[in-house]
Order: C-alpha cells, then structure tokens, then sequence
C-alpha cells in the first residue's frame, strides 16, 4: 500500500507582485518500506516537496495522502499530531535542543502525545540504546560529537513509533566516516524495521545507499528511476 | 497535549538557564508588589489609628460649647461666655428625642493630694451621664449616681494616669484624696482610653459629681453654670436631627431671634473625625494605585524579556513544533514561564512588603497594618500582570512558522 500519495502538488510563494512556483506538479507515489533518495541543485524544489510531505507545509494546489488520509485540509494542530504520530526528522543540523540532556531530546515527541513518564523513560532510553548510545543519555549535545547527535536525533525520530522517516543532508554536516555510520544506521531501520525513509541529498555517494532516487529541476521531478544493482552502496542480502 | 508538570519544567530550566536575566525581570515584580503591599499597609494603619481614637472620645457625640462674649467691641472667642446651665441640659435630655445621654460639664484645674504624693490635674464636674456619652467604663469601684449630684456628694473617679501618680500599684478604692484641701472618697477607676486625637491624655482626669465641682470645689459665677455640654445621639444617622433639634431648642430657651447670633455652638466631632478618616483612607489608596503602577511597569519588563525569549528560542520552538507541539503546548509554555516569574516574584514582593511596612513602622514611627486582603490582592494582581502580558509573547511564539522558526538563526 502506498504510504504516500501526491498528485499534482503544487507550492506557489507570493513574493511581492510576482509568484514564485517552488513545485509544479508533483505526482508521486511512495510505497511502505521504501528507501528513496530526492537529489536536485538548491532552489529545485525538493526542500518544498519535503516540507510538505513533513506536514510542515500545506500545498497551494494538488493533493497530498499520507497513509490513506488526505492531508490538505488539515490546521495547524491537526498537522502537529500527524507529524508527532507518523513522521520522524533528522536534519542537517541535528535540530537538539541545547542545553538539555540526550534523554530529555528523545522524549521530546512523547512529552507532547501525553505519554506517562514512566513510559516516556523507558522508551527514550531503548531508542539511545538501539542508537548505540547506551552510557550517553545524560550528556548534553554539546558533550557529544557530530555523528552521535546525529544519533540522537534518531532515536528521537524513531521514538514515536513513526512509520516515516524524513532526512534533510543528514550527513551533511559529518565526516565520511560518520556519514557512512549514520547511513548504515539508517538502512538497518529500513531493512530490519520496514521504516519508510526519504532522505534529501546532495552527494550521489549518500544517494545510493537508497533504492530510488528522485530528481527534481526548477519544481517539476525530471527524472525517478531505482538504483542499478551495481551502483549500489548496500547490496541486496 | 503536553502536561502542566512538564510544562513547568521546561519553564523553570528556561528561567534557570539565564538566572540574571530572571532575577532582574522578578525585581520589577518585586518591587512593585512590595510597594503596593507597603503602602495599603500604611493607609490601613493610619486610618486604624484614626478609627481607635474615634472608639476612644466616643461615637455619635455633639458638644455644645457657650459663645463668645463681647466686650467693647472685642468678641472674645468661643466659650468665653458663660450661657449654659444644668437645666439646659436637662431639658436637652427630655425634650430632644434623637439624643440618648447627656453630660454637662464643669471642669477646672486643681491640685489633688494623696499621703505624701500630689498632682495637678483636670477635674471635671458631671452627671452619671458621662459614662454612657464617652463610652467610659469603669476598671474597678462603682460610677456615682444620680442621688450624688443632687447631694453633692464627695466622692469621685480617677483616670488611670492619677491612681499611677498618686497610688503606685495600691488599689485606690475606698481611700480618701484631697482636691483643693477638700476630702474626698475614691469609688471607681476609670478603664484606660490612652491618647485622643490631638494627643491629649484621656486618662489624666478626675470625674466628680456636678454639683460638687461647682461648690464645693471652683465655685460659680453663677447657679447651676456648666462650660459644657456633651451628648450622645441614638446613632450615626441621628446626628444631624440631634443637632437641630439642640439648635431648635437651646435658641428658644436662651430667647434668641432669628437674626440674632446664637450664643452657643454645638461642634459634631464624630463628623470631624470621620472626614479625617475618609481623607486618610483616599491618601492610603492613592499610595496604592501609584505602587501598582510600579507593579504594573514590572509587568512590562515581564513581557520585554519574554518577547527577546521568544526570539531567542525560535530554533526550539521550530524543533518542538517538528516534532509535534500543538498552538496551545507552545503557548502555555510561555504562559507558564511568565506566570512563574510574576509569582515567584509576587511572593518575593510580599515578603519585601511586609519587612518594609516593619522597618517603616521602627524606623519612622508609623503605625502600619498588613491586612491579609491586601497580600492577597497584590498576589492575585501580580500573577494576573503575568497572565496579562505573558500571553502576547507566548501568543506570537505560537504562530510562528515552523519551516522559518527550523531555519532561523
């Protein structure tokens, strides 16, 4: 079953007396459990269509069905809960909050769907430990290093149980060697736990770790093609 | 939605994060409710001292005071003239219906003996009436009586400031004192009244029959003279008929006319006084009001700092919005963060408010009085400041985007 359907997502910005479209019709569907890459120069779109997809964003024009919901109409508060119950973050900048222990960072999501705190704990401490964070829990993330509140920002996108995962340049503020650690991470979820992942991309090395990779040009996808065998970063077990 | 418990959390490390910061916005608040709190207890003190010294002379007195005499032309001011008599009193206790006791008074000075201590004082002449009229009760002994006066009896009633002076701590009933040479019985002591208004010593007095201090001690210039007259109305609002009918009836006995002066004056002290508490009362709550507005300037420091928090933190706001915070979880956040400083600091203010109306009272002498309305009150008024302007920042954090709040930097 498709976890996401767009047709003919449209996002128009207003700028002064001149109308900007940031995505021109976007159809596409994105099945349970799938790893797809978006690739494109900036200003092409795919930070829109991420957005929107994320329910940060509502579309001007087109639908949007997430999970079979149709998402279009929803306010502000209704997308609040969408994006707390099915959709996990990880950002470039790992967006933790600072000063504020690992712990505390992946009950963040939980804090806000009334989760007991007893729960709440005991969840966010399997999330770090899954994470291999196991020891760090109490640091803050200026105590820990880039790849491990990458890490972090994980186990706080896992931990409500989200059936997506959206990922902007995730490695992108990493070394090679955390890139590659953060990406087999990621692949590990997708393969072992059926988590859909689409993950926006500059660097065709991060690119094929996924099996699909969509490419966007002046808001409009050009072109949306599966990763050939050999190219691939993770071979098929 | 997110719980209260947490929410306080997070407010609180906020707060802790820049404690100077937190510290300084509070001192706003803290002032201005230990104003407010300093103040009211200033006005309440004040106009409690008024009301006690009202208690003490008596409520819903009129004194009927003789007019002036003119010499030669020269009018020589109030009292002056001797018109008043016993019988004008009697007949101000029988024929005005709105008064409900009378004393006539004469009164001189003298020097009082006992054993081997003497002391001047006031000795005043008057009818059982008194007792009633001045709200005066006795501490031990018994009051005379009527038979007294019409007998010119010896005896009389110290004032506490007398059996201090002249009898220590032995008990002064039953013994015998010389006023003026003449003997006299101690029946009662009066109960202690402390200070009147214009800090007179009540209680430095000598209560004799009538009929004794005008011949037996001053003497008059003529029969049955009094130098005045003090009565006591049914109530408040019998006041003003008390005093016509006495008008009414004191210009028909002295036979004046309609064009003529009066040669009496009859002062309404209760009115006096009453006006004086009034305008203290004004004074006390126009403290008040320009403390709250200190208070109110507090609050305004409130919603600065949490305007530059909003700011601030729109990174973490974006973030909590991401990962699902609704409108009203990133609003109470503030809410609650601005409500803590306001109450935190409202009860830092009380604690101030109270020491200071302490140190006030030491240091300068004024009698203040913290009542528990007013810390209520500028408790209440301190958390509703918070309310008041922490909505606006928690209001404008709560509409932020949040693609633009992930992106700021």
């Amino acid at each position: 079953m498709a976890l996401i359907e767009t047709q003919h997502l449209t996002k128009v910005y207003e700028l002064g007396d001149s109308a900007v479209r940031a995505m021109d019709d976007v159809s596409l569907t994105v099945a349970n459990g799938e790893f797809v890459a978006i690739m494109g120069p900036s200003g092409s779109g795919k930070s829109t269509f991420m957005n929107v997809i994320g329910c940060l964003d509502v579309p001007t024009g087109g639908k949007y069905l997430l999970d079979g919901m149709d998402v279009g109409d929803r306010d502000r508060d209704e997308l609040a809960e969408i994006r707390n119950k099915k959709i996990g973050f990880v950002f470039q900048g790992f967006n933790l909050l600072p000063r504020t222990s690992a712990l505390e960072n992946v009950e963040l999501p939980m804090l806000y769907d009334g989760c007991p705190p007893r729960e709440r704990r005991q969840r966010a401490m399997e999330a770090l430990k899954a994470m291999g964070l196991e020891g760090r829990e109490h640091h803050h993330p200026n105590q820990l290093s880039g790849g491990q509140q990458q890490r972090v920002a994980i186990a706080r996108a896992l931990v409500n149980r989200a059936p997506l995962i959206l990922a902007d340049e995730p490695t992108g503020n990493l070394d090679t060697r955390s890139s590659v650690e953060i990406m087999e991470l990621v692949v590990k979820l997708n393969r072992e736990s059926g988590i859909t992942i689409i993950l926006v991309t500059h660097e065709p090395d991060i690119a094929a770790f996924s099996r699909r990779i969509i490419k966007f040009r002046d808001g409009l996808v050009v072109s949306d093609e599966p990763v050939k065998q050999a190219e691939q970063q993770v071979k098929d077990p | 939605m997110i719980s209260i418990p947490s929410t306080l959390k997070i407010s609180l490390r906020a707060l802790r994060v820049n404690k100077m910061r937190s510290a300084l916005t509070m001192l706003g608040i803290i002032i201005g409710v230990g104003a407010v709190i300093t103040m009211l207890a200033v006005g309440t003190g004040a106009s409690e001292r008024i009301s006690e010294q009202m208690a003490s002379i008596g409520s819903n007195l009129l004194i009927i005071m003789p007019g002036s005499s003119t010499s030669g032309g020269i009018r020589m001011g109030s009292g002056t003239q001797s018109t008043l008599t016993q019988d004008d009193a009697e007949a101000i206790a029988q024929e005005c219906p709105a008064v409900s006791d009378v004393a006539p008074i004469y009164n001189g000075a003298a020097q009082v003996v006992y054993g081997n201590q003497n002391w001047s004082t006031g000795i005043s002449g008057t009818t059982p009436g008194i007792l009633p009229v001045r709200d005066w009760s006795l501490s031990s002994g018994r009051a005379f009586t009527e038979q007294d006066v019409r007998n010119a009896t010896k005896v009389c009633l110290l004032g506490q400031t007398i059996v201090d002076s002249l009898f220590g701590n032995a008990d002064p009933v039953g013994q015998i004192i010389r006023i003026k040479k003449v003997p006299f019985m101690v029946i009662g002591v009066l109960a202690k009244k402390g200070q009147s208004s214009n800090g007179q010593d009540q209680d430095d007095t000598i209560l004799v029959p009538l009929t004794t201090a005008q011949k037996k001690i001053f003497g008059t210039p003529f029969v049955g003279m009094v130098r005045s007259i003090t009565v006591k109305a049914r109530g408040a609002d019998e006041l003003a008929a008390a005093e016509g009918q006495i008008n009414e009836l004191l210009s028909q006995r002295h036979r004046i006319g309609p064009r003529q002066e009066m040669d009496f004056t009859v002062r309404n002290l209760t009115q006096m006084m009453e006006a004086r508490e009034q305008s203290t009362q004004v004074m006390g709550l126009l403290l008040a009001a320009i403390a709250s507005v200190s208070l109110l300037v507090g609050g305004i420091g409130i919603m600065n700092i949490m305007l530059v928090s909003v700011t601030e933190r729109t990174r973490e706001i974006g973030i909590r919005m991401s990962v699902g915070a609704k409108t009203w979880d990133i609003r109470l956040q503030f809410i609650i963060e601005a409500l803590t400083l306001s109450l935190i600091g409202g009860v830092a203010g009380i604690i101030l408010g109270i020491s200071g109306s302490k140190i006030l009272s030491a240091l300068v002498g004024w009698a203040t009085v913290v009542s528990p309305l007013s810390v209520l009150l500028s408790f209440s008024f301190s958390g509703l400041v918070g309310l008041f302007f922490g909505f606006y920042p928690a209001y404008k954090a709560s509409l932020l985007n949040p693609i633009d709040a992930l992106h700021y930097e």
